[in-house]
């Protein structure tokens, strides 16, 4: 399959480099306490929900979300199952902050601008956009319905002053274009104030239209609908650093897109077996390197990931890296495979790392050293001897993700009881947070948590027999220079910063 | 959900010296036989136990998740692995869905079920101590499908319903088809194997039809028979 040309180029892409993220002083945005990830220092900025209502209503009516943010996001809590966030990610900027949610919904939230007036509000997000990226479908060939939930969005580098997102759900990708509008033409000759068509014949004179201001709108329209290219379900999707290509992954398969041409992919990894008797493992998630083009990744539930290059060959069966860690004889169990099921793989910004997450770690690659991670850390240990439990639960197939900092020092991912962690890849010092409107005051100083795995349980420590295992924390973003974190807890979005910026 | 209290993991050399799996009891709660010093075979086969719900489960979604399916059927394929090939084990009270979801299984598999997967069936039966009884052959579908090698007892066909069904029939293959085009016309009353659990996903008809009696089917039809006659156009002089 040959790919053609664009017939045109999809705006001037700016090629500048994604360099090291910095902060204005040049040098990698540190945390406070010197150490890191230090107690004490990270507090709520705030905590935002998005009801169903809410949506419906900017939709409908077409007004500025914008406004609609203060009065009914912060303390309304008439939340369904379709608000569930399934997907949270920051834009290039860290200007914008996308989520995506069980029910097909995207809502984009925008920093608030720093103003003298309000310095304490610098940091805040407010709801920018919303819109219902999908819709359920149903498969009339399989009788199957195809759900709506967004399973993933990653956001372009932006070219001009539109933003444009790619959101997928298990079957179809699709870009969107969310641009602003705060002018209108007035004036026409052939239509009247309204829009209704004049009379021609009670024209008189001629008039050029001019355009004046009006109330801010934000718009999204889908600019391209990338459909029937999956037969199984999709869980990653990639944006590639050429900017004019993307990947999207499911189950068996990894198709390569041009963002031109949607009637056609190229598919660049297929594990499906000759026959599916065979099949004992599956893709579980897939990335492009951060700068070179023609490199990425794939894990699988083995707790394997592959490294390809696709100059090598069209179809990427064969790897160019093969990263598996052997396995602990001591630790050996019935679920060994199941918990080193990899849920999430990240490059680093610098791009000489990976970072995977199976079910009881988070691991660190060296893209130079393939037989072991250079660096293991365990999210929750003290799960170890629960995983029969959690096998009949089904928790134990649970699907975490985790992400890097600006500076790649410090990663974060998620657990149970609405916890999550970070770990300070230098100081090797760790933090557990909660994210829960209980315990979180804004600007109050988020209380590191502990758990208590036997005998004596202190004051302020929670037992393992304790926890909340509905209340699960799977998606996680990072600014991408700031120390600011979105933490999505079921339908609500928390936002944290670090208390020094 | 919250996690009772942990018993300690007990983790026992097996009798060919395979490395020992470990298997942690504790969630079976501290009064079952199966705990603490039970042998490990007898914890293997509670986790084969909930491995075969899980597969089944899995199997009733319209679309089952294709990585939780092929987490279950490995773990399934190793705790088979550490059972067989045991001496028959002593029998043991186990959730009462799982014979007849073995039944299920052995019924609806046909020839291109893969070796593995044959093996632990017939593993199973043996453990089990089932017979594949003659069942009446249920309808299959259209003509010229696979099926030979068939056991006989393929009334539990119906019981998982359409979309399962048509999977299960193929065995594990059907599992992971790409295109599940064949549609089996299913008897919705016909009798269901014994000891199988009802769920809310099955389809209407299955579990009510083992246990209608005449006075509900008489009432059945008296319904039926009245929506017709609402159905019915009017007559003149209506």
């Amino acid at each position: 399959m040959v790919l053609q040309p664009s017939e045109r180029h999809y705006g001037d892409w700016n090629h500048r480099r994604l360099g090291p993220w910095c902060s204005p002083t040049g040098s990698p945005a540190p945390l406070s306490c010197e150490t890191g990830c230090g107690e004490g220092s990270w507090i709520l900025v705030c905590r935002l929900l998005v009801p169903t209502q809410v949506s419906l209503l900017s939709m409908e009516e077409d007004i500025d979300t914008r406004k609609i943010n203060n009065s009914f996001l912060r303390d309304h809590s008439y939340a369904t199952e379709a608000d569930i966030i399934s997907t949270v990610e920051f834009n290039h900027t860290g200007e914008l902050l996308a989520t995506g949610d069980k029910g097909g919904r995207v809502v984009i939230f925008q920093r608030e601008q720093e103003s003298k007036n309000q310095v304490h509000r610098r940091g805040e997000y407010n709801v920018y956009s919303t819109f219902q990226s999908h819709e359920p479908e149903f498969d009339y060939l399989k009788s199957l319905e195809i759900e709506e939930k967004i399973n993933k969005i990653r956001w372009l580098p932006q070219q001009n002053a539109a933003y444009f997102l790619l959101s997928t759900n298990d079957k179809t990708v699709k870009l969107w274009k969310v641009s602003e509008r705060d002018k209108r033409p007035e004036g026409y000759n052939l239509k009247d104030e309204e829009g209704r068509l004049r009379d021609p014949a009670t024209i008189t004179t001629l008039r050029v239209p001019v355009l004046r201001p009006m109330d801010l709108m934000v718009e999204a329209t889908p600019r391209r609908v990338f459909a029937n290219a999956h037969t199984y379900h999709i869980n990653s999707i990639s944006v590639n650093s050429d900017y004019e290509t993307y990947m999207s992954a499911d189950d068996l398969r990894i198709n390569l897109w041009n963002f031109e041409i949607t009637n056609q992919s190229f598919n660049i990894v297929d594990i499906k077996p000759a026959n599916m008797e065979e099949l004992t493992e599956v893709i579980t998630a897939a990335e492009f390197h951060p700068h070179h083009c023609n490199t990425f990744v794939y894990s699988s539930s083995k707790g394997t990931i592959r490294l390809c290059d696709m100059r090598a060959s069209a179809l990427c069966d064969r790897h160019t890296k093969f990263f598996e860690e052997p396995e602990d004889p001591s630790n050996r169990s019935f679920f060994s495979e199941i918990i080193s099921s990899i849920s999430d793989v990240k490059f680093s910004h610098s791009g000489r790392y990976i970072m995977t997450r199976d079910y009881l770690t988070v691991k660190v690659w060296d893209l130079n050293m393939e037989n072991r991670p250079i660096e293991t850390y365990q999210v929750h240990d003290y799960l170890r001897s629960k995983l029969c439990s959690l096998y009949e639960n089904d928790c134990i197939f649970d699907k975490f993700e985790c992400v890097w900092n600006g500076s790649d020092s410090v990663i974060m991912t998620g657990s149970y009881n609405n916890f999550f962690r970070m770990f300070d890849r230098n100081t090797k010092r760790d933090v557990t947070l909660e994210a829960s409107r209980e315990n979180s005051k804004p600007r109050a100083i988020l209380k590191p948590r502990k758990v208590c795995v036997g005998g004596k349980r202190r004051k302020d420590e929670i037992s393992v027999d304790s926890l909340d295992f509905s209340k699960k924390i799977l998606h996680t973003a990072w600014h991408p220079s700031e120390n600011i974190i979105a933490v999505a807890a079921t339908n609500n979005l928390y936002i944290f910063q670090d208390k020094v910026n | 959900m919250m996690l009772s209290k942990g018993l300690k993991r007990k983790q026992e050399e097996e009798e060919e010296g395979k490395e020992a799996l470990a298997v942690d009891t504790w969630w079976l709660g501290p009064g079952h036989p199966a705990v603490a010093h039970a042998p490990p075979a007898v914890a293997s086969r509670s986790l084969f136990d909930l491995s075969v719900l899980k597969l089944h489960h899995s199997l009733q979604q319209s679309e089952p998740d294709l990585q939780h399916l092929v987490l279950v059927v490995n773990t399934l394929r190793r705790i088979q692995a550490c059972m067989a090939p045991t001496a028959a084990l002593p029998p043991m009270p186990s959730l009462p869905t799982a014979p007849g979801i073995a039944d299920n299984l052995l019924a609806s598999s046909d020839a291109s079920l893969s070796a593995s997967m044959a093996s632990l069936l017939e593993d199973l039966s043996h453990i089990e101590g089932l017979s594949q009884a003659p069942q009446p052959l249920v309808d299959e579908g259209p003509p010229g499908h696979p099926t030979g090698g068939a056991p006989p007892s393929l009334g539990a066909l119906d019981l998982l319903g359409p979309a399962t069904g048509c999977l299960l029939v193929d065995g594990l293959e059907g599992l992971f088809e790409d295109t599940d085009t064949s549609m089996y016309d299913s008897e919705l009353w016909a009798p269901a194997s014994e000891g199988h659990k009802s769920s809310p996903e099955d389809g209407p008809g299955k579990e009510e039809a083992p246990e209608l009696d005449e006075a509900e089917l008489d009432y059945l039809m008296d319904v039926l028979v009245g929506t017709q006659a609402l159905e019915r156009p009017p007559g003149p002089g209506c």
